[in-house]
């Protein structure tokens, strides 16, 4: 636009001595410049109306899936008749059974345990990793680690699966003297999993931290770690924070690594050696096998739906803790 | 860039009408291509259309993954016999498989059990077709040192009784078991006719057979069971009561834990899908594409077996 502009100021000054051709062009120009453009209208309402779809489109979407496993997932309660209570404190789980037995507590437990343990693994190395690439080695830390761990976004999660059964399970069978089968190696495949997602957002929340901060603290004679841990880490905390939770929820819905690595036994276990079962791998495990409108597929969607509602929760809790963060400020 | 996006829109639009157009309907010829791009996979897809020869309806084959490469096989050389012929064939599960044909949304439902077995399946409504048949053995790591199991034995060892294999003659090793999911077609079959339907214990559950063979493998005193086509050096196949899981004592019942591979239609099956399913009767896929597979042929067996397990 800028460029049309002083083209046509030039021509203008020079419209008087030059020809007639010229002349026409600037009065085309000066008329483009000085008249309303009616496509402008056009072309906002048709960019408007495309965004308002995709936006609309959107919301459509997550309703009527939200609204699709709800209705599948309460018929578990209300066609079928199993106790709300009964099915998420049960501990016995076989639906084929006669009477059938809906207890999905060894599921639930089984997600939070991996869950919480991926997480204990992941944060302290995500952390350290987004502190040695901002404060500690930027250079390199931009250069290498950090392609390095997006690297680690890449990877499908049936790869991870496939390492962990392959390399984690024999070695904690080896290690520890047990099946191999594990809440650990499960923890420890989904924590590599998370841990990029737990690394970037850290590393966005500390280089937000002002270099105001950093200075005075050093100013007051404080040594560098003593300003990491003690100045930048904790105005960071609310984003920490944010990025382990963001990768709980990550956590939580992985269906397939887990799967492979964790032997899905139903029964509850006594320490972190042994199997579990998890919400994902349980409908994983039977989805296909089971018949539409049966007991036995409700109550997969209904653990489907409790699923969905924990990524509701993880949501708000990251909602809560991001207005948190603004009020602070 | 404003007509380029235009442009980026329309194509993405034509792709979208022509993808519903492609699944939607039965007999679709594709839109007339204006642009160069598409018209040229336009083309390929509208090929197979434009000279057929028997009815023009696309099948779909859905179901069990077990059967999933048979089938997908048996199609492939069934479309390149007859021009025109649509065959879809998807994966999903033998519960998938059933509820869909069931439902009229799939033409072919495959699965692993009867339809009688499961739950919520209007048998009546649907026409069973035994195309194979899948020999299932239970296997172990060639390290536990065994090659024969008493029935009696399997069983105690599936129920939990049996927890180190020094019990049964094997090496000093805890017994871990490997089991299917509790909706799966092989474990109801090798559950009814292995363990004459007594309750296995709590054990390490996959689904897939690759990765039950490779848990058994790997896994010092692992048991579970496999399809006879998924037995290889990396895992023992055990004799049952001294009988070994071939296919001429499974074509006699000598060898009790087999199961037919099916594929339901709701109602006799016409034009191409009746075509299709005499296909893969037919000595020629039996004798071949069926044995290569590691399945059996069904026209093979000196048996047959009901619903209800009973012999006749």
């Amino acid at each position: 636009m800028s460029h049309q502009g002083t083209e046509g100021t030039l021509l203008t000054n020079n419209v008087q001595t030059n020809n007639i051709e010229n002349a026409t062009a600037v009065t085309a120009i000066q008329q483009k410049l000085t008249t309303r453009n009616r496509n402008i209208y056009r072309e906002n309402l048709f960019g408007r109306i495309v965004a308002l779809i995709c936006a609309a489109l959107l919301i459509l979407l997550v309703l009527s899936i939200t609204y699709f496993i709800a209705s599948k997932g309460l018929s578990t309660f209300f066609v079928d008749g199993v106790s709300i209570k009964e099915f998420l404190t049960g501990l016995k789980w076989d639906p084929e059974d006669e009477p059938a037995q809906f207890g999905v507590f060894p599921f639930i437990l089984g997600s939070f345990l991996v869950t919480l343990l991926a997480a204990v693994i992941a944060a302290p190395l995500g952390i350290g990793a987004a502190i040695f690439m901002t404060e500690i080695s930027p250079g390199f830390g931009k250069r290498v680690l950090k392609p390095v761990i997006e690297l680690l976004v890449g990877i499908p999660s049936v790869v991870y699966g496939y390492v962990g059964l392959t390399l984690l399970v024999p070695f904690i069978r080896e290690q520890f003297e047990v099946l191999g089968f594990s809440v650990l190696a499960g923890g420890c495949v989904l924590a590599l999993m998370i841990l990029p997602t737990i690394t970037s957002v850290t590393t966005d929340a500390i280089e937000a931290v002002p270099q105001d901060l950093r200075n005075a603290s050093l100013a007051l004679g404080a040594t560098r770690w003593q300003t990491i841990w003690n100045v930048v880490l904790h105005s960071a905390l609310p984003g920490c924070l944010t990025a382990v939770v963001l990768g709980m929820a990550r956590a939580f819905g992985e269906a397939l690594a887990v799967q492979m690595v964790i032997g899905n036994t139903t029964k509850l276990p006594e320490s972190i050696l042994d199997p579990i079962s998890t919400l994902t791998s349980g409908i994983t495990l039977n989805m296909g096998n089971t018949i539409a409108g049966t007991p036995y597929n409700n109550a997969l969607w209904s653990m489907a739906l409790i699923l969905l509602l924990m990524s509701f929760a993880f949501i708000m809790i990251l909602r809560i803790m991001g207005r948190k963060k603004l009020s602070n400020r | 860039m404003k007509r380029m996006s235009k442009l980026f829109m329309a194509f993405a639009f034509a792709a979208t009408v022509l993808a519903g157009c492609g699944t939607g309907s039965t007999s679709s010829t594709p839109a007339p291509a204006t642009t160069e791009q598409p018209k040229q996979e336009a083309s390929q897809a509208a090929a197979p259309s434009s000279e057929q020869t028997t009815s023009s309806e696309p099948v779909t084959a859905v179901g069990s993954t077990a059967m999933q490469p048979l089938v997908e096989q048996a199609a492939k050389d069934f479309m390149a016999k007859n021009a025109g012929a649509q065959i879809q064939v998807q994966g999903g599960g033998s519960g998938t498989g059933l509820s869909q044909v069931a439902e009229g949304a799939a033409t072919i439902g495959n699965s692993d059990i009867f339809a009688e077995e499961k739950k919520g399946i209007p048998a009546n409504e649907l026409v069973d077709h035994k195309v194979a048949v899948v020999g299932m053995v239970a296997a172990v790591s060639p390290k536990v040192g065994i090659d024969n199991l008493t029935k009696q034995q399997l069983i105690d060892i599936f129920t939990g009784k049996i927890t180190n294999w020094k019990e049964v003659g094997g090496a000093d090793m805890k017994v871990t078991l490997v089991n299917r999911p509790k909706s799966s077609g092989t474990r109801a079959t090798f559950h009814t006719f292995a363990l004459d339907k007594n309750e296995e214990a709590e054990g390490i559950t996959e689904d897939s057979s690759g990765t039950v063979r490779k848990i058994i493998a790997e896994t010092p005193g692992a048991i579970g069971y496999l399809a006879l086509s998924y037995i290889d050096d990396s895992v023992k196949a055990l004799k049952l009561d001294g009988v070994e899981a071939n296919a001429e004592n499974i074509s006699t019942n000598k060898y009790p834990v087999w199961a037919y591979e099916h594929m339901y239609t709701k109602g006799e099956p016409t034009g191409t899908a009746k075509a299709f399913l005499d296909y893969i009767l037919s000595e020629e896929v039996q004798k071949k594409t069926v044995t290569e597979l590691g399945f059996l042929p069904v026209t093979d067996m000196k048996v047959e077996r009901d619903a209800e397990g009973k012999i006749k």
